[in-house]
């Protein structure tokens, strides 16, 4: 299996990421995007960060875990190669929608600031769950060399698929 | 697929696709029309499905493949029934594009641009994870979000006049911060005062051609000037500001019942919670943005100075391609108030518009077009013409022809620098291996482009610029 791979895209980077679980390709998949930007094989597991996050879909997951992962490389100005995915799916009384994407050790702006407007939105579906912990170290000039600047994940043809024994993400990052 | 329906305008026919409210309109020319992709004409048709999308869903010149709308898309909704969609602003929230002028001539600078350059490309950090020499407060950041250029002039970087000759003043009204989150305040703290990378630059050029006389003098502008040019956008913070709306805006989706064909294409009726809260962030990174410039422009300044004296170095103009925006717009005869989405296209108000600088009112608003490092950049005025086709909208750029992965695997960054010098162009990179994305093959040739926009009356051509000296990420 391969991890991950390029798609031809004129503006942007699509990726197609690969695992044989989910925990697999949550984990590529936020490989991909960071071996878009530079060499990973260059990064170092020095330092660890824990990440946990609530969707209430496995895409809505995806995109708030590689969009955190972001957010964690703009302001740590770290890199990242290594990922250890926990995923878990809570029943739908569990995860009010009004808490979707709600993060731990990280504001929010949806209970804060939206409050009411996103009660109603729920769909009565099933939620996820994420913990992981991601291994990387700070950028280091002298030895981490950008191609690329990944500004953000989008949600054009944004999918997460099953096909045979294999989980399947499309992405395209926006650079 | 397309309708030739007149010189330089495509119809993308209203049953392309199912849900369309109204036809496409690709505003180009016979032969840059081939090279448009399926995908691209998809995403205009996509953009046509929306509630309250007034006339057409419009491309220009430049369009291509983008995420929600096409890069190059312009769409304008009713305030009553349409929508607002970040999918029709982009991450890159007000990215833009500002033009200086100097009183020097191609001869005083030449001698030493390698000087120049390279003070300018340290002086003005950029590329990624470049820490700005700016140490601004929370308090600070708050005021950059809601006055944007207003706040850089305060605090020292520029004059009056810069604000003058800014879209908007540099400023657009309704910046709500209360809807930035603290993650977009910690992006955005550390960059005010970088340039960022991809197809960012800052560019020394040279006036290479006044192709109108009349307008370059109302622009200050003429042969063998040299300018400079300065392309960057809302940094982290507005990336952030629209990967956190999104999220809000799938759910509106959900809630108001909008049929969407593209997640990207999230959005919410106008005057709702969360197209309101939208608009509140979004402008406020808009406001960042045209700060950001204006810092930009004032090291800019600091480093011309250093070799030439109190030099003047005037803002000729400053111009947002990424944008939301409420303008008023003449429909079927009577005016109306309506939401213009820009996404990568420029506004290219004609004469008399209230919002044009008193200085340009009687001719119309500079229209600034970015070449890529080896290309020409153009100065157009916004004509007549774009009020009745486009809502006021020209082409941003040359438009992408090649996929990075294929500019990477076709150019080496080396080489591309290399033959950039023997033609008289130097650049400076974080990484010569990113020119190899950048390379000026990779674009459509800035010409026909442009040449679209002219001949349509969209907007005039006034004036080429021919890069001399290029800082990039």
């Amino acid at each position: 299996m391969e991890p991950f791979q390029y798609l031809e895209h004129t503006a942007d980077v699509k990726f197609r990421a690969r695992g044989h679980s989910l925990e697999e390709m949550f984990g590529n998949s936020a490989l991909a995007m960071f071996n878009a930007m530079t060499d990973t094989s260059k990064v170092k597991n020095r330092e660890t960060w824990t990440i946990e996050l609530e969707s209430e879909s496995l895409e809505g997951l995806l995109y708030e875990w590689l969009s955190e992962l972001l957010y964690l490389f703009d302001v740590e100005l770290a890199l990242f190669a290594s990922f250890e995915v926990e995923l878990a799916q809570v029943g739908s009384k569990q995860v009010r929608p009004e808490q979707a994407g709600k993060q731990v050790g990280s504001e929010q702006m949806e209970t804060e600031q939206l409050g009411p407007t996103q009660s109603d939105s729920g769909t009565g579906s099933e939620g996820w769950k994420l913990k992981a912990r991601v291994g990387g170290e700070r950028i280091d000039p002298k030895r981490h060399f950008f191609e690329t600047e990944v500004k953000a994940v989008t949600l054009h043809q944004f999918e997460v698929a099953q096909e045979e024994n294999l989980w399947i993400a499309q992405v395209i990052l926006d650079v | 697929m397309l309708n030739k329906v007149d010189d330089y305008i495509y119809e993308v026919p209203q049953d392309r696709q199912k849900g369309m409210r109204v036809p496409g309109r690709i505003f180009i020319s016979d032969t840059l029309v081939d090279k448009v992709e399926e995908g691209t004409i998809d995403q205009v048709a996509n953009v046509a499905t929306l509630p309250g999308i007034v006339k057409y869903s419009m491309a220009m010149p430049d369009a291509h493949l983008g995420y929600g709308f096409p890069i190059g898309g312009v769409a304008a909704f009713r305030e009553d029934e349409g929508v607002i969609s970040p999918g029709g602003v982009g991450f890159d929230i007000n990215c833009g594009v500002r033009l200086l002028r100097t009183e020097l001539k191609a001869s005083q600078v030449t001698p030493i641009i390698s000087n120049l350059l390279e003070d300018l490309f340290h002086d003005i950090p950029s590329g990624v994870g470049a820490k700005s020499r700016l140490r601004i407060s929370d308090h600070e950041l708050e005021q950059v979000f809601t006055q944007g250029a207003g706040w850089a002039v305060d605090a020292g970087f520029g004059v009056k006049e810069d604000l003058e000759h800014c879209e908007e003043n540099g400023c657009l009204k309704g910046a709500d911060t209360k809807h930035v989150s603290l993650k977009a305040r910690k992006r955005g703290r550390p960059q005010l005062g970088t340039l960022g990378s991809g197809n960012h630059f800052l560019e020394i050029q040279r006036v290479d051609e006044i192709l109108d006389q009349d307008l370059a003098k109302k622009f200050g502008l003429f042969e063998g000037q040299i300018t400079v040019m300065i392309h960057c956008g809302s940094r982290g913070a507005g990336h952030q500001i629209c990967t956190d709306h999104l999220t809000v805006l799938n759910k509106a989706v959900q809630k108001y019942k909008i049929s969407i064909p593209d997640k990207q294409l999230a959005c919410a009726p106008l005057g709702t919670p969360e197209a309101e809260n939208y608009f509140g962030a979004m402008v406020s990174a808009a406001n960042y943005a045209w700060a950001n410039r204006q810092v930009i422009s004032h090291w800019t300044r600091e480093v011309f100075q250093r070799y030439f004296g109190d030099i003047e170095m005037d803002l000729v103009y400053d111009v947002a391609h990424n944008v939301a925006k409420i303008e008023e717009h003449e429909v079927d005869g009577s005016k109306e108030r309506l939401c213009v989405h820009r996404k990568g296209a420029t506004r290219a108000f004609g004469p008399g518009r209230p919002e044009i600088p008193k200085a340009y009112r009687d001719v119309g608003q500079p229209v600034l077009i970015p070449g890529s490092m080896g290309t020409a950049s153009y100065v157009l005025c916004g004509g007549e013409r774009a009020m009745e086709l486009t809502f006021g909208s020209a082409c941003h750029g040359a438009g992408r022809i090649m996929s990075r992965t294929k500019a990477k695997k076709t150019y080496s960054g080396l080489d591309v620098k290399d033959a950039l010098s023997k033609r008289g162009i130097k650049v400076m990179a974080t990484n010569p291996k990113m020119l190899a994305e950048e390379a000026p093959e990779v674009y459509k040739p800035s010409s026909e482009v442009v040449d679209v926009v002219h001949n349509l009356g969209i907007a005039r051509k006034v004036a080429k610029l021919m890069p001399l000296g290029v800082s990039k990420g």
